[in-house]
């Protein structure tokens, strides 16, 4: 098991108070497996992901639980030993690539210094896998365009470079946090197509963490549901998305316009994430389920069939998505 | 690139011609340099004479007409007072304003720009609140009252530092300068603390501004998932991109610092143009506060053509060229 994730609470300590962005997480990645973690906005994905790489800033903190890498436990580690971790073994990609690579430093600068940032070696040698990093992404006459800076890049193209230089270590862990939500539909599939072959290549195994249940259900083989900090459910992606149980999920399914038949109208989940300030007692969701009872006035826990999690009194066995 | 720096010479000429133009007519608006220059019990002859030898009976377009013929030729008139050509006159006296200034310049820099970096690096800590602190002070504090009061605290009470003049001066590099000297060091000190406070805070705030508006972007936190060490986050990402205002307001802030200088020459009667400048306005030496004020914009268009060209090569995306 490549991550192990058990019970993960990330909380921010504001002056309004304690926020529960992520609030008892649980799921597993196998190496070479995809997993998509899946949720609205401020359902606490990113947080997760950012927890799992040491990356939460103030006032937030990961306040318990597990990150099991490899075996071993990721959480209190001094942030020598995490920088040490972040870029070589877990490697990160974010959602605006207009917005990751920095602006005033060209491309060689910004592969090269994570190249040495990890590995002692010649800034020649760094700049050789430099190169060879752009190729694997797909980047036309890499040798050139390393000199380049990136406001002379796409949209896609910086997307590319920022893969690239998650690859440069070969890490055994990506996180992808909306990689493709920025982009283009057809730039979006060539990027997916990238990283599914890369991954197939390398081993390395995948977080990522999307809204869009169209991508998930193509490149993963888990599917975790977020929802309100936590996860209402999960399982392998033919189960959540064939067979969702969770009310939520199968919200989310029915506001997919692609999951129609021609004619049948959308039905959006009425209503809007709470506020992590404030949530509400019992199940989160229940204010906004369609078969809340007055049993969701209680906390949920977690029961499962046959590997597939969920979290909810009402499960929907017999409804199709 | 080429176009550009031709434009701006074009550009350039203009801009002092009108400075030319107003300054003439400024200046000739003050009042008549005969009154204070030839003693008062001058017979009407004599006073005819020195009226006519200094050409100040000609009407203002003719003066301004020979003026300008002769500063085309580089010679912008002789100084009423010393009978030395004018230019001459302010090249002698700016490398101590310019030493000055530099000196300032750099003490603003190289203790606003860490203490800057400390402010916006631990905001609201006890560092970030005396040090913001310290430059309201540094800002709101009238320039000449925090003068005197150096002058009080370092010369008079404690008496470590000289309070005026330029002190012994020696040869670096066939520069003159109070720099190659203990006793011009010990001169320096004060007028350029004195012209540096407001740099200072200056630098300070745009440091303190750029690091937190960078900090939370996207781009530091994708530096830190590389891995890289706080420091090189710090010092090359974080710098790099707040170094583009703090260059440009620098650079227009020397043209300041020169100007500022006459407040501080002044206070700490420091031999420079500044002093140079408020000596000549006294006895209206017409044709020195002409040259100052010509010299000084060259300065001010030099500055800003520097500014402009490392600001290009600070910013990639922007490039020097036609489009501008």
């Amino acid at each position: 098991m490549t991550l192990k994730v058990e019970n993960l609470s990330t909380h921010f300590f504001t002056r309004e108070g304690v926020a529960k962005a992520v609030d008892g997480v649980s799921f597993e990645v196998g190496r070479g497996e995809i997993l998509g973690l899946v949720g609205e906005s401020g359902s606490g994905k990113s947080i997760t992901g950012f927890s799992i790489l040491g990356l939460v800033d103030p006032p937030g903190r990961v306040t318990g639980g597990k990150i099991l890498f490899q075996g071993q436990d990721l959480v209190g580690r001094s942030p020598h030993e995490m920088r040490a971790i972040r870029g070589k073994r877990i490697a990160m990609i974010f959602q605006d690539p207009m917005m990751t690579l920095n602006p005033v430093l060209s491309i060689e600068t910004q592969m090269v210094e994570t190249v040495r940032a990890h590995d002692k070696v010649s800034k020649a040698e760094a700049r050789a896998r430099a190169v060879e990093a752009l190729g694997l992404v797909g980047i036309p006459s890499p040798d050139e365009r390393l000199a380049a800076y990136p406001h002379q890049f796409s949209g896609g193209m910086r997307q590319r470079v920022a893969i690239a230089i998650a690859l440069l270590h070969r890490p055994e862990l990506i996180i992808a946090d909306e990689p493709t939500t920025a982009l283009d539909v057809t730039i979006q599939s060539q990027i997916l197509a990238v990283i599914q072959r890369l991954s197939t290549e390398f081993g390395m195994s995948l977080v990522w963490i999307s809204h869009d249940l169209g991508v998930v259900a193509g490149l993963a083989q888990k599917v975790a549901v977020m929802y309100a900090g936590r996860i209402v459910e999960t399982g392998t992606v033919d189960d959540v998305l064939d067979r969702p149980i969770h009310p939520y999920t199968i919200g989310l399914m029915r506001s997919v316009p692609a999951n129609l038949d021609r004619g049948e109208t959308l039905t959006p989940i009425p209503g809007m994430a709470p506020s992590p300030l404030k949530r509400p007692s019992g199940c989160p969701f229940r204010l906004r389920c369609f078969a809340a009872t007055a049993a969701c006035e209680a906390e949920p826990e977690a029961a499962a069939i046959d590997g597939h999690l969920y979290r909810c009194f009402n499960p929907q066995f017999e409804r199709a998505a | 690139m080429t176009v550009f720096i031709i434009r701006r010479v074009v550009q350039s000429l203009l801009v002092l011609f009108a400075t030319s133009v107003l300054v003439f007519i400024g200046i000739y608006a003050i009042g008549n340099p005969i009154d204070i220059m030839i003693p008062a019990d001058a017979s009407a002859v004599e006073r005819e004479a020195a009226i006519q030898a200094l050409g100040l009976d000609r009407p203002l377009i003719a003066q301004y007409w020979s003026f300008l013929v002769d500063a085309l030729q580089g010679d912008l008139g002789r100084s009423f007072v010393f009978n030395q050509p004018a230019v001459g006159l302010i090249f002698q006296r700016l490398p101590a304003t310019l030493e000055l200034a530099f000196v300032a310049l750099a003490i603003a820099l190289i203790l606003g720009i860490p203490l800057g970096l400390i402010a916006g690096l631990r905001p609201k800590s006890v560092a970030d609140e005396t040090i913001m602190t310290g430059s309201i002070l540094g800002f709101s504090l009238p320039n000449f009252w925090q003068g005197m009061m150096l002058i009080m605290i370092f010369s008079i009470w404690l008496g470590w530092l000289p309070s005026s003049g330029r002190g012994e001066t020696g040869e670096i590099f066939g520069v003159t300068t109070s720099l190659a000297s203990l006793d011009g060091l010990k001169h320096l000190i004060l007028p350029a603390t004195n012209l540096a406070l407001f740099k200072l805070s200056l630098v300070i705030r745009l440091t303190r501004t750029g690091v937190r508006e960078t900090m939370p972007l996207d781009f530091i936190k994708f530096a830190r998932a590389k891995g890289l060490s706080e420091r090189r986050i710090v010092s090359v990402h974080v710098m790099k991109n707040i170094m583009i205002p703090i260059v440009t307001v620098v650079g227009m802030e020397f043209g300041s610092v020169i100007a500022f200088a006459v407040v501080t020459e002044t206070i700490f009667a420091w031999p420079g143009i500044g002093k140079l400048l408020i000596d000549s306005i006294t006895v209206l030496d017409r044709p020195v506060v002409v040259a100052y004020l010509l010299v000084v914009v060259t300065m001010f268009i030099v500055i800003n053509l520097l500014v402009d060209i490392v600001y290009s090569m600070l910013d990639p995306r922007i490039r020097l060229g036609d489009g501008q």
